[in-house]
Protein backbone atom coordinates (compact mmCIF):
# COMPACT_ATOMS: atom_id res chain seq x y z
CA UNK A 1 0.00 0.00 0.00
CA UNK A 2 1.99 3.29 -1.08
CA UNK A 3 0.21 5.77 2.14
CA UNK A 4 1.67 8.67 -0.02
CA UNK A 5 -0.29 8.15 -2.62
CA UNK A 6 -3.88 7.47 -0.50
CA UNK A 7 -2.32 10.82 1.43
CA UNK A 8 -1.87 12.93 -1.74
CA UNK A 9 -5.47 12.22 -3.27
CA UNK A 10 -6.80 12.71 0.08
CA UNK A 11 -5.56 16.22 0.48
CA UNK A 12 -5.98 17.10 -2.90
CA UNK A 13 -9.75 16.53 -2.61
CA UNK A 14 -10.03 18.13 0.89
CA UNK A 15 -7.76 21.24 -0.54
CA UNK A 16 -10.27 21.54 -3.51
CA UNK A 17 -13.24 21.32 -1.64
CA UNK A 18 -12.57 24.09 0.81
CA UNK A 19 -11.38 26.51 -2.04
CA UNK A 20 -14.95 25.42 -4.18
CA UNK A 21 -16.94 27.79 -1.75
CA UNK A 22 -19.83 28.41 -4.43
CA UNK A 23 -19.21 24.55 -4.70
CA UNK A 24 -20.28 23.63 -1.49
CA UNK A 25 -23.00 26.26 -1.64
CA UNK A 26 -24.45 24.99 -4.53
CA UNK A 27 -24.92 21.36 -3.51
CA UNK A 28 -26.02 22.30 0.33
CA UNK A 29 -29.29 24.16 -2.09
CA UNK A 30 -30.95 20.69 -2.74
CA UNK A 31 -30.99 19.42 0.68
CA UNK A 32 -31.63 22.18 2.27
CA UNK A 33 -35.20 22.94 0.19
CA UNK A 34 -36.06 19.09 0.64
CA UNK A 35 -35.54 19.81 4.44
CA UNK A 36 -37.51 22.70 4.54
CA UNK A 37 -40.21 21.66 1.88
CA UNK A 38 -40.66 18.26 3.24
CA UNK A 39 -40.03 18.71 6.67
CA UNK A 40 -42.44 21.37 7.13
CA UNK A 41 -44.71 21.06 3.63
CA UNK A 42 -45.33 17.92 3.70
CA UNK A 43 -44.81 17.01 7.53
CA UNK A 44 -47.27 19.78 8.12
CA UNK A 45 -50.41 17.50 5.98
CA UNK A 46 -49.20 14.08 6.12
CA UNK A 47 -51.32 12.00 9.20
CA UNK A 48 -47.48 10.42 10.35
CA UNK A 49 -49.77 7.74 12.01
CA UNK A 50 -50.55 5.99 8.59
CA UNK A 51 -47.17 6.25 7.50
CA UNK A 52 -46.26 4.28 10.93
CA UNK A 53 -44.00 6.74 11.94
CA UNK A 54 -44.24 7.93 15.56
CA UNK A 55 -43.56 11.52 16.35
CA UNK A 56 -42.14 14.09 14.02
CA UNK A 57 -41.87 13.97 10.51
CA UNK A 58 -38.74 16.49 10.03
CA UNK A 59 -37.29 13.95 12.76
CA UNK A 60 -38.28 11.45 10.16
CA UNK A 61 -36.86 13.19 7.49
CA UNK A 62 -33.24 14.50 7.67
CA UNK A 63 -31.39 11.28 8.34
CA UNK A 64 -33.41 10.65 4.47
CA UNK A 65 -31.76 14.23 3.14
CA UNK A 66 -28.29 13.39 4.90
CA UNK A 67 -28.45 10.51 2.82
CA UNK A 68 -29.73 11.87 -0.38
CA UNK A 69 -26.94 14.53 -0.01
CA UNK A 70 -24.14 11.91 0.37
CA UNK A 71 -25.22 9.86 -2.81
CA UNK A 72 -25.55 12.56 -5.16
CA UNK A 73 -21.98 14.16 -3.42
CA UNK A 74 -20.55 10.92 -3.51
CA UNK A 75 -21.59 9.69 -6.88
CA UNK A 76 -20.11 13.31 -8.52
CA UNK A 77 -17.18 12.97 -6.44
CA UNK A 78 -16.71 9.79 -7.78
CA UNK A 79 -16.72 10.71 -11.08
CA UNK A 80 -14.05 13.18 -10.79
CA UNK A 81 -11.78 9.96 -12.43
CA UNK A 82 -13.50 11.81 -15.60
CA UNK A 83 -12.87 14.90 -14.96
CA UNK A 84 -8.91 14.55 -14.70
CA UNK A 85 -8.98 12.44 -17.87
CA UNK A 86 -10.02 15.19 -19.29
CA UNK A 87 -8.47 17.85 -17.69
CA UNK A 88 -4.83 15.27 -18.31
CA UNK A 89 -4.28 14.83 -14.38
CA UNK A 90 -4.66 11.32 -14.34
CA UNK A 91 -2.17 10.90 -16.88
CA UNK A 92 0.19 12.33 -13.81
CA UNK A 93 -1.37 10.31 -11.53
CA UNK A 94 -1.37 7.39 -13.43
CA UNK A 95 2.35 7.46 -14.39
CA UNK A 96 3.81 7.86 -10.91
CA UNK A 97 5.03 4.23 -9.54
CA UNK A 98 1.78 3.93 -7.03
CA UNK A 99 -0.40 0.94 -7.24
CA UNK A 100 -3.84 1.63 -8.32
CA UNK A 101 -5.29 0.38 -5.23
CA UNK A 102 -3.85 3.29 -3.37
CA UNK A 103 -4.74 5.60 -5.66
CA UNK A 104 -8.43 4.19 -5.55
CA UNK A 105 -8.34 4.74 -1.72
CA UNK A 106 -7.19 8.35 -1.70
CA UNK A 107 -9.93 9.29 -4.12
CA UNK A 108 -12.78 7.79 -1.53
CA UNK A 109 -11.06 9.09 1.43
CA UNK A 110 -10.81 12.18 0.24
CA UNK A 111 -13.99 12.21 -1.47
CA UNK A 112 -15.55 10.60 1.95
CA UNK A 113 -14.28 13.52 4.36
CA UNK A 114 -15.50 16.03 2.08
CA UNK A 115 -19.31 14.37 2.08
CA UNK A 116 -18.95 14.03 5.72
CA UNK A 117 -17.85 17.86 6.59
CA UNK A 118 -21.48 18.62 4.25
CA UNK A 119 -23.56 16.38 5.54
CA UNK A 120 -22.33 17.88 9.23
CA UNK A 121 -23.37 21.11 8.08
CA UNK A 122 -26.75 19.83 6.82
CA UNK A 123 -27.74 18.51 10.86
CA UNK A 124 -26.19 21.73 12.15
CA UNK A 125 -28.85 23.80 9.46
CA UNK A 126 -31.55 20.56 10.33
CA UNK A 127 -31.08 21.92 14.21
CA UNK A 128 -31.48 25.32 13.78
CA UNK A 129 -35.20 24.80 12.13
CA UNK A 130 -36.05 22.48 14.44
CA UNK A 131 -34.31 18.63 14.33
CA UNK A 132 -33.64 17.41 17.36
CA UNK A 133 -31.12 14.83 17.72
CA UNK A 134 -31.52 12.07 20.43
CA UNK A 135 -28.30 11.66 21.96
CA UNK A 136 -27.51 8.28 23.22
CA UNK A 137 -24.65 5.61 22.47
CA UNK A 138 -25.10 4.94 18.95
CA UNK A 139 -24.99 8.54 18.01
CA UNK A 140 -21.59 9.08 16.79
CA UNK A 141 -22.11 5.96 14.49
CA UNK A 142 -23.55 8.41 12.78
CA UNK A 143 -20.08 9.28 11.40
CA UNK A 144 -19.85 5.96 10.41
CA UNK A 145 -22.95 5.22 8.64
CA UNK A 146 -22.08 8.35 6.75
CA UNK A 147 -18.63 7.09 5.68
CA UNK A 148 -19.37 4.05 4.37
CA UNK A 149 -22.55 5.33 2.40
CA UNK A 150 -19.78 7.87 1.05
CA UNK A 151 -17.45 4.78 -0.10
CA UNK A 152 -20.32 2.94 -1.29
CA UNK A 153 -21.31 5.52 -3.85
CA UNK A 154 -18.07 7.08 -4.45
CA UNK A 155 -17.03 3.96 -5.74
CA UNK A 156 -19.93 3.62 -7.70
CA UNK A 157 -18.99 7.17 -9.08
CA UNK A 158 -15.71 5.84 -9.47
CA UNK A 159 -16.81 3.34 -12.28
CA UNK A 160 -19.25 4.90 -14.03
CA UNK A 161 -16.35 7.42 -14.58
CA UNK A 162 -13.82 5.21 -15.28
CA UNK A 163 -15.96 3.36 -17.62
CA UNK A 164 -17.36 5.92 -19.59
CA UNK A 165 -15.86 8.72 -21.49
CA UNK A 166 -18.07 11.49 -21.87
CA UNK A 167 -19.43 13.66 -20.15
CA UNK A 168 -22.85 13.63 -21.65
CA UNK A 169 -23.03 10.13 -21.09
CA UNK A 170 -22.19 10.10 -17.66
CA UNK A 171 -24.27 12.31 -17.02
CA UNK A 172 -27.41 10.39 -18.59
CA UNK A 173 -26.00 7.31 -16.58
CA UNK A 174 -26.09 9.15 -13.38
CA UNK A 175 -29.19 11.20 -13.77
CA UNK A 176 -30.78 7.67 -14.42
CA UNK A 177 -28.95 5.99 -11.38
CA UNK A 178 -28.97 8.41 -8.60
CA UNK A 179 -32.76 9.30 -8.29
CA UNK A 180 -34.11 6.01 -8.34
CA UNK A 181 -31.49 5.54 -5.90
CA UNK A 182 -32.48 7.98 -3.93
CA UNK A 183 -36.72 7.20 -4.47
CA UNK A 184 -36.37 3.64 -4.28
CA UNK A 185 -34.81 3.48 0.07
CA UNK A 186 -36.46 5.06 2.81
CA UNK A 187 -35.04 8.26 2.68
CA UNK A 188 -38.65 9.97 2.62
CA UNK A 189 -41.15 7.55 3.33
CA UNK A 190 -40.73 4.07 5.68
CA UNK A 191 -40.73 1.22 3.30
CA UNK A 192 -43.25 -0.69 4.74
CA UNK A 193 -45.95 1.59 3.43
CA UNK A 194 -45.31 0.32 0.02
CA UNK A 195 -46.02 -2.63 -2.30
CA UNK A 196 -44.23 -5.92 -1.62
CA UNK A 197 -42.22 -5.94 -4.99
CA UNK A 198 -41.00 -2.15 -4.46
CA UNK A 199 -40.11 -3.01 -1.33
CA UNK A 200 -37.53 -5.98 -2.56
CA UNK A 201 -35.98 -3.53 -4.64
CA UNK A 202 -35.37 -1.60 -1.81
CA UNK A 203 -34.03 -4.35 0.49
CA UNK A 204 -31.17 -4.01 -2.14
CA UNK A 205 -29.96 -0.70 -2.26
CA UNK A 206 -27.59 -0.19 0.28
CA UNK A 207 -29.07 3.66 0.90
CA UNK A 208 -32.06 2.24 2.63
CA UNK A 209 -29.36 0.58 5.27
CA UNK A 210 -27.60 3.94 5.84
CA UNK A 211 -30.26 6.17 5.85
CA UNK A 212 -31.73 3.50 8.88
CA UNK A 213 -28.63 3.44 10.47
CA UNK A 214 -28.37 7.21 10.47
CA UNK A 215 -31.90 7.08 11.56
CA UNK A 216 -30.81 4.99 14.84
CA UNK A 217 -27.85 7.26 15.60
CA UNK A 218 -29.49 10.44 15.63
CA UNK A 219 -33.28 9.73 16.66
CA UNK A 220 -33.22 6.18 17.99
CA UNK A 221 -35.11 4.48 16.29
CA UNK A 222 -34.99 2.39 13.00
CA UNK A 223 -36.41 -0.59 11.04
CA UNK A 224 -33.69 -2.99 11.02
CA UNK A 225 -31.18 -3.99 14.44
CA UNK A 226 -28.09 -1.74 13.99
CA UNK A 227 -25.61 -4.55 13.04
CA UNK A 228 -27.88 -5.68 9.84
CA UNK A 229 -27.24 -1.89 8.76
CA UNK A 230 -23.26 -2.02 9.45
CA UNK A 231 -23.06 -5.14 7.52
CA UNK A 232 -24.92 -4.79 4.53
CA UNK A 233 -23.17 -1.43 4.15
CA UNK A 234 -19.68 -3.21 4.79
CA UNK A 235 -20.62 -6.16 1.97
CA UNK A 236 -21.51 -2.89 -0.26
CA UNK A 237 -18.38 -0.88 0.03
CA UNK A 238 -16.07 -4.08 -0.22
CA UNK A 239 -18.29 -4.95 -3.17
CA UNK A 240 -18.31 -1.87 -5.02
CA UNK A 241 -14.79 -0.73 -3.63
CA UNK A 242 -13.11 -3.86 -5.29
CA UNK A 243 -15.35 -3.32 -8.86
CA UNK A 244 -13.83 0.45 -8.77
CA UNK A 245 -10.36 -0.43 -8.37
CA UNK A 246 -10.64 -3.23 -11.11
CA UNK A 247 -12.43 -0.64 -13.32
CA UNK A 248 -10.27 2.12 -12.86
CA UNK A 249 -6.85 -0.13 -13.16
CA UNK A 250 -8.63 -0.82 -17.13
CA UNK A 251 -8.92 2.89 -17.75
CA UNK A 252 -7.83 4.49 -20.68
CA UNK A 253 -5.21 6.88 -19.93
CA UNK A 254 -4.42 7.87 -23.23
CA UNK B 1 21.68 1.17 -23.54
CA UNK B 2 19.43 3.38 -21.17
CA UNK B 3 16.47 2.31 -23.42
CA UNK B 4 16.03 -0.71 -25.95
CA UNK B 5 13.16 -0.45 -27.78
CA UNK B 6 12.41 -4.35 -29.39
CA UNK B 7 10.01 -4.60 -32.32
CA UNK B 8 7.67 -2.59 -30.74
CA UNK B 9 3.66 -2.24 -31.73
CA UNK B 10 0.75 -0.84 -31.63
CA UNK B 11 -2.65 -1.37 -32.77
CA UNK B 12 -5.67 0.57 -32.41
CA UNK B 13 -8.34 -1.78 -34.23
CA UNK B 14 -7.13 -1.68 -37.34
CA UNK B 15 -4.78 0.91 -37.47
CA UNK B 16 -0.88 0.45 -36.77
CA UNK B 17 -0.37 3.36 -34.73
CA UNK B 18 3.53 1.79 -34.19
CA UNK B 19 4.85 -0.73 -36.50
CA UNK B 20 7.49 -2.81 -35.85
CA UNK B 21 9.98 -0.32 -34.38
CA UNK B 22 13.66 -0.92 -32.97
CA UNK B 23 16.11 1.34 -31.76
CA UNK B 24 18.57 2.37 -28.38
CA UNK B 25 18.89 5.26 -26.35
CA UNK B 26 22.20 5.85 -25.17
CA UNK B 27 22.43 7.36 -21.75
CA UNK B 28 22.87 10.74 -21.35
CA UNK B 29 22.08 11.56 -24.86
CA UNK B 30 19.09 13.88 -26.19
CA UNK B 31 17.10 11.39 -27.78
CA UNK B 32 14.65 12.54 -30.96
CA UNK B 33 11.10 11.14 -32.49
CA UNK B 34 10.82 13.25 -35.29
CA UNK B 35 7.94 13.50 -37.55
CA UNK B 36 4.29 14.66 -38.48
CA UNK B 37 1.07 14.29 -36.54
CA UNK B 38 -0.30 11.27 -36.47
CA UNK B 39 3.23 9.58 -36.97
CA UNK B 40 3.14 7.51 -33.95
CA UNK B 41 5.42 9.57 -31.50
CA UNK B 42 3.07 10.03 -28.73
CA UNK B 43 2.19 6.19 -28.51
CA UNK B 44 5.67 5.22 -28.68
CA UNK B 45 5.87 7.76 -26.13
CA UNK B 46 3.10 6.04 -23.95
CA UNK B 47 4.14 2.60 -24.72
CA UNK B 48 7.66 3.74 -22.99
CA UNK B 49 6.20 5.17 -19.87
CA UNK B 50 3.95 2.42 -19.25
CA UNK B 51 0.69 3.78 -19.94
CA UNK B 52 -0.54 2.16 -22.93
CA UNK B 53 0.20 -1.74 -23.32
CA UNK B 54 2.08 -2.47 -27.00
CA UNK B 55 -0.01 -5.35 -28.97
CA UNK B 56 3.58 -6.62 -29.83
CA UNK B 57 6.89 -6.40 -28.84
CA UNK B 58 8.28 -5.04 -25.77
CA UNK B 59 11.33 -2.71 -24.69
CA UNK B 60 13.72 -2.17 -21.39
CA UNK B 61 13.97 1.48 -19.66
CA UNK B 62 16.79 1.98 -17.01
CA UNK B 63 16.97 -1.93 -17.37
CA UNK B 64 12.81 -2.94 -16.73
CA UNK B 65 10.55 -4.25 -18.98
CA UNK B 66 7.82 -1.84 -19.54
CA UNK B 67 5.53 -4.79 -19.41
CA UNK B 68 7.01 -7.27 -16.94
CA UNK B 69 8.28 -4.54 -14.56
CA UNK B 70 6.24 -1.51 -14.75
CA UNK B 71 6.67 -0.63 -11.60
CA UNK B 72 10.35 0.15 -11.75
CA UNK B 73 10.25 1.66 -15.19
CA UNK B 74 7.89 4.16 -13.53
CA UNK B 75 10.17 5.07 -10.80
CA UNK B 76 13.16 5.35 -13.63
CA UNK B 77 11.04 8.11 -15.52
CA UNK B 78 9.47 11.42 -15.46
CA UNK B 79 7.31 12.49 -18.43
CA UNK B 80 6.00 15.86 -19.97
CA UNK B 81 3.41 14.81 -21.48
CA UNK B 82 1.75 16.83 -25.06
CA UNK B 83 -1.26 17.19 -23.33
CA UNK B 84 -2.37 19.78 -20.40
CA UNK B 85 -1.56 17.52 -17.40
CA UNK B 86 -1.54 19.92 -13.88
CA UNK B 87 -4.33 20.14 -11.87
CA UNK B 88 -5.05 23.82 -12.49
CA UNK B 89 -7.35 24.33 -8.81
CA UNK B 90 -4.23 23.60 -7.31
CA UNK B 91 -1.12 26.34 -7.01
CA UNK B 92 1.91 25.48 -8.86
CA UNK B 93 3.57 25.12 -5.64
CA UNK B 94 0.75 22.31 -4.76
CA UNK B 95 1.35 20.58 -7.98
CA UNK B 96 4.98 19.91 -7.63
CA UNK B 97 4.28 19.00 -3.96
CA UNK B 98 2.25 16.50 -5.14
CA UNK B 99 4.10 15.09 -7.63
CA UNK B 100 7.09 15.20 -4.66
CA UNK B 101 4.84 13.46 -2.05
CA UNK B 102 3.97 10.45 -5.50
CA UNK B 103 7.27 9.93 -5.50
CA UNK B 104 8.21 9.39 -1.85
CA UNK B 105 10.35 12.58 -1.36
CA UNK B 106 10.84 13.71 2.11
CA UNK B 107 10.27 16.67 3.32
CA UNK B 108 13.35 18.80 3.66
CA UNK B 109 14.71 17.17 0.51
CA UNK B 110 11.13 17.99 -1.30
CA UNK B 111 11.77 21.89 -0.34
CA UNK B 112 14.85 22.13 -1.47
CA UNK B 113 13.84 20.59 -4.61
CA UNK B 114 10.37 22.40 -5.27
CA UNK B 115 12.56 25.61 -4.36
CA UNK B 116 15.06 24.34 -7.18
CA UNK B 117 12.48 23.82 -9.90
CA UNK B 118 11.09 27.25 -9.84
CA UNK B 119 14.49 28.90 -10.50
CA UNK B 120 14.92 26.98 -13.07
CA UNK B 121 12.10 27.36 -14.75
CA UNK B 122 11.75 31.14 -13.43
CA UNK B 123 8.08 30.88 -12.07
CA UNK B 124 9.54 31.85 -8.31
CA UNK B 125 7.02 34.90 -8.29
CA UNK B 126 3.99 32.58 -9.38
CA UNK B 127 4.56 29.58 -7.17
CA UNK B 128 1.70 30.28 -5.13
CA UNK B 129 -0.47 31.52 -7.79
CA UNK B 130 -3.24 28.63 -9.14
CA UNK B 131 -2.56 26.83 -11.93
CA UNK B 132 -5.75 27.98 -13.78
CA UNK B 133 -4.30 31.84 -13.92
CA UNK B 134 -0.58 30.66 -15.75
CA UNK B 135 -0.03 31.09 -19.36
CA UNK B 136 0.19 28.25 -21.87
CA UNK B 137 3.97 28.82 -21.53
CA UNK B 138 4.07 28.96 -17.68
CA UNK B 139 2.48 26.09 -18.02
CA UNK B 140 4.48 24.20 -19.90
CA UNK B 141 7.48 25.37 -17.91
CA UNK B 142 5.69 24.37 -14.98
CA UNK B 143 5.35 20.74 -16.02
CA UNK B 144 9.19 20.74 -17.44
CA UNK B 145 10.15 21.64 -13.80
CA UNK B 146 7.96 18.78 -12.08
CA UNK B 147 8.83 16.07 -14.86
CA UNK B 148 12.47 16.50 -13.35
CA UNK B 149 11.49 16.82 -9.03
CA UNK B 150 12.18 13.35 -8.79
CA UNK B 151 15.35 13.57 -10.72
CA UNK B 152 14.56 10.74 -13.00
CA UNK B 153 17.46 8.77 -15.19
CA UNK B 154 15.45 9.53 -18.26
CA UNK B 155 13.11 12.37 -19.01
CA UNK B 156 10.18 11.87 -21.77
CA UNK B 157 9.75 15.38 -23.72
CA UNK B 158 6.22 15.06 -25.72
CA UNK B 159 6.41 18.23 -27.97
CA UNK B 160 7.72 20.05 -25.38
CA UNK B 161 7.18 23.43 -27.30
CA UNK B 162 4.04 22.57 -29.48
CA UNK B 163 1.49 25.56 -29.34
CA UNK B 164 4.11 28.04 -27.39
CA UNK B 165 5.30 31.10 -28.91
CA UNK B 166 9.00 30.98 -30.81
CA UNK B 167 10.45 33.45 -27.55
CA UNK B 168 9.00 30.72 -24.94
CA UNK B 169 9.81 28.23 -27.63
CA UNK B 170 13.36 29.34 -27.34
CA UNK B 171 13.40 29.62 -23.86
CA UNK B 172 12.31 25.64 -23.48
CA UNK B 173 14.99 25.09 -25.61
CA UNK B 174 17.53 26.30 -23.49
CA UNK B 175 16.35 24.73 -20.37
CA UNK B 176 16.02 21.71 -21.97
CA UNK B 177 20.21 21.92 -22.75
CA UNK B 178 20.41 23.25 -19.25
CA UNK B 179 19.36 20.10 -18.65
CA UNK B 180 21.46 17.95 -20.40
CA UNK B 181 24.54 18.85 -19.63
CA UNK B 182 23.45 19.68 -15.39
CA UNK B 183 21.46 17.04 -14.52
CA UNK B 184 23.24 14.34 -17.00
CA UNK B 185 19.59 13.12 -17.45
CA UNK B 186 18.75 10.68 -20.66
CA UNK B 187 15.77 12.88 -22.94
CA UNK B 188 13.68 11.46 -25.05
CA UNK B 189 12.10 14.44 -27.12
CA UNK B 190 9.03 14.05 -29.65
CA UNK B 191 8.49 17.14 -32.34
CA UNK B 192 7.50 17.96 -35.31
CA UNK B 193 9.14 20.48 -35.46
CA UNK B 194 12.38 20.00 -37.87
CA UNK B 195 14.50 22.77 -36.50
CA UNK B 196 14.02 21.53 -32.59
CA UNK B 197 15.39 18.17 -33.42
CA UNK B 198 18.02 19.61 -35.46
CA UNK B 199 19.01 21.88 -32.54
CA UNK B 200 18.63 19.54 -30.08
CA UNK B 201 19.20 16.40 -30.50
CA UNK B 202 22.56 13.84 -30.04
CA UNK B 203 20.48 11.67 -32.76
CA UNK B 204 16.95 11.78 -34.43
CA UNK B 205 15.00 9.32 -35.46
CA UNK B 206 12.65 9.80 -37.78
CA UNK B 207 9.00 8.48 -37.92
CA UNK B 208 6.44 8.32 -40.48
CA UNK B 209 3.14 6.10 -40.69
CA UNK B 210 4.35 4.36 -37.27
CA UNK B 211 7.66 3.65 -39.00
CA UNK B 212 11.21 4.46 -38.57
CA UNK B 213 12.48 5.14 -41.87
CA UNK B 214 16.31 6.91 -40.91
CA UNK B 215 18.05 7.03 -37.72
CA UNK B 216 21.53 9.24 -36.64
CA UNK B 217 22.66 12.08 -35.65
CA UNK B 218 21.69 15.21 -37.30
CA UNK B 219 25.18 15.31 -38.78
CA UNK B 220 25.57 11.83 -40.38
CA UNK B 221 21.89 12.32 -41.82
CA UNK B 222 22.95 15.68 -43.69
CA UNK B 223 26.16 13.79 -44.83
CA UNK B 224 24.60 11.07 -46.63
CA UNK B 225 22.73 13.79 -48.81
CA UNK B 226 26.01 14.24 -50.19
CA UNK B 227 27.37 17.24 -48.50
CA UNK B 228 27.51 21.36 -48.84
CA UNK B 229 26.77 23.17 -51.65
CA UNK B 230 29.56 26.41 -52.09
CA UNK B 231 28.51 28.68 -54.90
CA UNK B 232 30.65 31.27 -56.33
CA UNK B 233 29.81 34.07 -58.37
CA UNK B 234 32.41 34.60 -61.05
CA UNK B 235 31.88 37.21 -64.16
CA UNK B 236 34.85 35.66 -66.08
CA UNK B 237 37.16 32.52 -66.24
CA UNK B 238 34.48 29.98 -64.74
CA UNK B 239 35.87 27.37 -67.18
CA UNK B 240 39.36 27.66 -66.50
CA UNK B 241 38.40 28.17 -62.42
CA UNK B 242 35.99 25.23 -63.27
CA UNK B 243 39.09 22.64 -64.64
CA UNK B 244 41.32 23.85 -62.07
CA UNK B 245 38.81 22.62 -59.25
CA UNK B 246 38.55 19.41 -61.30
CA UNK B 247 41.83 18.18 -59.91
CA UNK B 248 41.37 18.69 -56.08
CA UNK B 249 40.23 15.85 -54.24
CA UNK B 250 37.80 17.05 -52.11
CA UNK B 251 35.46 18.72 -54.32
CA UNK B 252 32.67 15.95 -55.45
CA UNK B 253 30.91 17.57 -58.05
CA UNK B 254 30.93 20.83 -60.24
CA UNK B 255 28.74 22.49 -61.81
CA UNK B 256 27.61 26.01 -63.28
CA UNK B 257 24.27 28.32 -64.10
CA UNK B 258 23.78 31.80 -64.96
CA UNK B 259 27.26 33.11 -63.59
CA UNK B 260 27.63 30.73 -60.38
CA UNK B 261 29.97 28.18 -60.01
CA UNK B 262 28.79 25.33 -57.66
CA UNK B 263 30.67 23.24 -55.62
CA UNK B 264 30.18 20.11 -53.34
CA UNK B 265 32.43 19.41 -50.64
CA UNK B 266 32.31 17.98 -46.96
CA UNK B 267 32.97 20.72 -44.24
CA UNK B 268 31.98 23.97 -46.69
CA UNK B 269 32.92 26.89 -44.43
CA UNK B 270 36.50 24.61 -43.93
CA UNK B 271 36.91 24.75 -47.56
CA UNK B 272 35.91 28.02 -48.48
CA UNK B 273 39.66 29.69 -47.98
CA UNK B 274 41.21 26.98 -49.68
CA UNK B 275 38.62 27.65 -52.66
CA UNK B 276 39.20 31.35 -52.12
CA UNK B 277 42.93 30.87 -52.76
CA UNK B 278 42.70 28.65 -55.88
CA UNK B 279 40.76 31.72 -57.05
CA UNK B 280 42.99 34.30 -56.58
CA UNK B 281 46.17 31.92 -57.64
CA UNK B 282 44.41 31.92 -61.08
CA UNK B 283 43.59 35.56 -60.85
CA UNK B 284 39.78 34.64 -60.89
CA UNK B 285 38.00 37.45 -58.95
CA UNK B 286 35.28 35.94 -57.03
CA UNK B 287 32.25 38.35 -56.45
CA UNK B 288 30.58 36.43 -53.88
CA UNK B 289 30.63 33.24 -52.15
CA UNK B 290 27.68 31.16 -50.73
CA UNK B 291 27.76 28.23 -48.39
CA UNK B 292 24.38 26.21 -48.10
CA UNK B 293 24.72 23.01 -45.70
CA UNK B 294 21.85 20.69 -46.60
CA UNK B 295 19.55 21.35 -43.93
CA UNK B 296 17.24 18.35 -41.74
CA UNK B 297 14.86 19.56 -43.48
CA UNK B 298 16.58 17.85 -47.03
CA UNK B 299 17.02 15.11 -45.14
CA UNK B 300 13.26 14.54 -44.26
CA UNK B 301 12.44 15.32 -47.70
CA UNK B 302 14.63 12.69 -49.14
CA UNK B 303 13.70 9.62 -46.72
CA UNK B 304 9.83 10.39 -46.99
CA UNK B 305 9.44 11.87 -50.28
CA UNK B 306 7.53 15.03 -48.48
CA UNK B 307 8.29 17.84 -46.34
CA UNK B 308 6.64 17.40 -42.63
CA UNK B 309 4.54 19.86 -43.37
CA UNK B 310 2.40 18.04 -45.98
CA UNK B 311 1.09 16.33 -43.65
CA UNK B 312 -1.26 18.72 -42.14
CA UNK B 313 1.80 19.87 -39.47
CA UNK B 314 -0.70 21.26 -37.17
CA UNK B 315 -4.32 19.40 -37.42
CA UNK B 316 -6.95 19.81 -35.75
CA UNK B 317 -6.39 17.93 -32.30
CA UNK B 318 -3.24 19.32 -32.59
CA UNK B 319 -4.84 23.04 -32.97
CA UNK B 320 -7.36 22.15 -29.89
CA UNK B 321 -4.67 21.21 -27.99
CA UNK B 322 -2.66 24.28 -28.41
CA UNK B 323 -6.00 26.40 -27.53
CA UNK B 324 -6.45 24.29 -24.69
CA UNK B 325 -3.22 25.05 -23.66
CA UNK B 326 -2.99 28.42 -24.06
CA UNK B 327 -5.74 28.87 -22.00
N1 LIG C 1 -6.35 5.87 -28.08
C1 LIG C 1 -6.36 5.81 -29.43
N2 LIG C 1 -7.34 5.16 -30.07
C2 LIG C 1 -7.36 5.09 -31.42
N3 LIG C 1 -6.43 5.62 -32.21
C3 LIG C 1 -5.41 6.29 -31.63
C4 LIG C 1 -5.33 6.42 -30.21
N4 LIG C 1 -4.21 7.11 -29.92
C5 LIG C 1 -3.64 7.42 -31.09
N5 LIG C 1 -4.35 6.93 -32.12
C6 LIG C 1 -4.00 7.04 -33.57
O1 LIG C 1 -2.71 6.52 -33.72
C7 LIG C 1 -1.97 7.29 -34.64
C8 LIG C 1 -0.70 7.80 -34.00
O2 LIG C 1 -1.04 8.77 -33.04
P1 LIG C 1 0.03 9.48 -32.11
O3 LIG C 1 0.89 8.45 -31.50
O4 LIG C 1 -0.71 10.38 -31.20
O5 LIG C 1 0.86 10.33 -33.17
P2 LIG C 1 1.82 11.56 -32.95
O6 LIG C 1 2.09 11.70 -31.49
O7 LIG C 1 3.03 11.25 -33.73
O8 LIG C 1 1.11 12.75 -33.49
C9 LIG C 1 -2.89 8.40 -35.11
O9 LIG C 1 -3.47 8.01 -36.33
C10 LIG C 1 -3.92 8.48 -34.03
O10 LIG C 1 -5.15 8.92 -34.54
MG1 LIG D 1 1.79 13.29 -30.32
Amino acid sequence: MDTNAIYVLWLRDVKRFFRAKSRIIGTLLMPVFFLIGLGFGLGSIVNLSVLGISGNYLDFIVPGIIGMSLLFISIFTGSSVLWDRQFGFLKEIMVTPNSRVSIVIGRIFGGATSALLQSLVIIVIALLIGFSVHLSLMTPLFIVFALLIATTFISLGLIFGSIISDFQGFQLVTSFLTFPLFFLSNSIFPITTLPKYVQYVMYLNPLTYGVDGMRIALTGSGMFPVWIDLLALVVSTLIFGSIAVYAFKKVDVG
Amino acid sequence: MIIEVKKLEKEFGTLRAVNNISFNVKEGEIFGLLGPNGAGKTTTVKMLTTLVKPTKGTATVAGYDIIKDSNNVRKSIGIVFQDPSLDDELTGRENLEFHAILYNIGKKERKKRIQEAFKLVELEDKADVLVKNYSGGMKRRLEIGRGLLHEPKVLFLDEPTVGLDPQTRRHIWDYIQKLSKEKKVTLILTTHYIEEADYLCNRVAFIDHGKIVALDTPKVLKDKLGGDVVSLQINSGIERLKSEFRKKKYVKTISNRDGFLELTVDEGEKKIPEIMATAQKLGIEVSSVNLHKPSLEDVYIYYTGKTIRDEGGEGWKGMMRSRMRQR
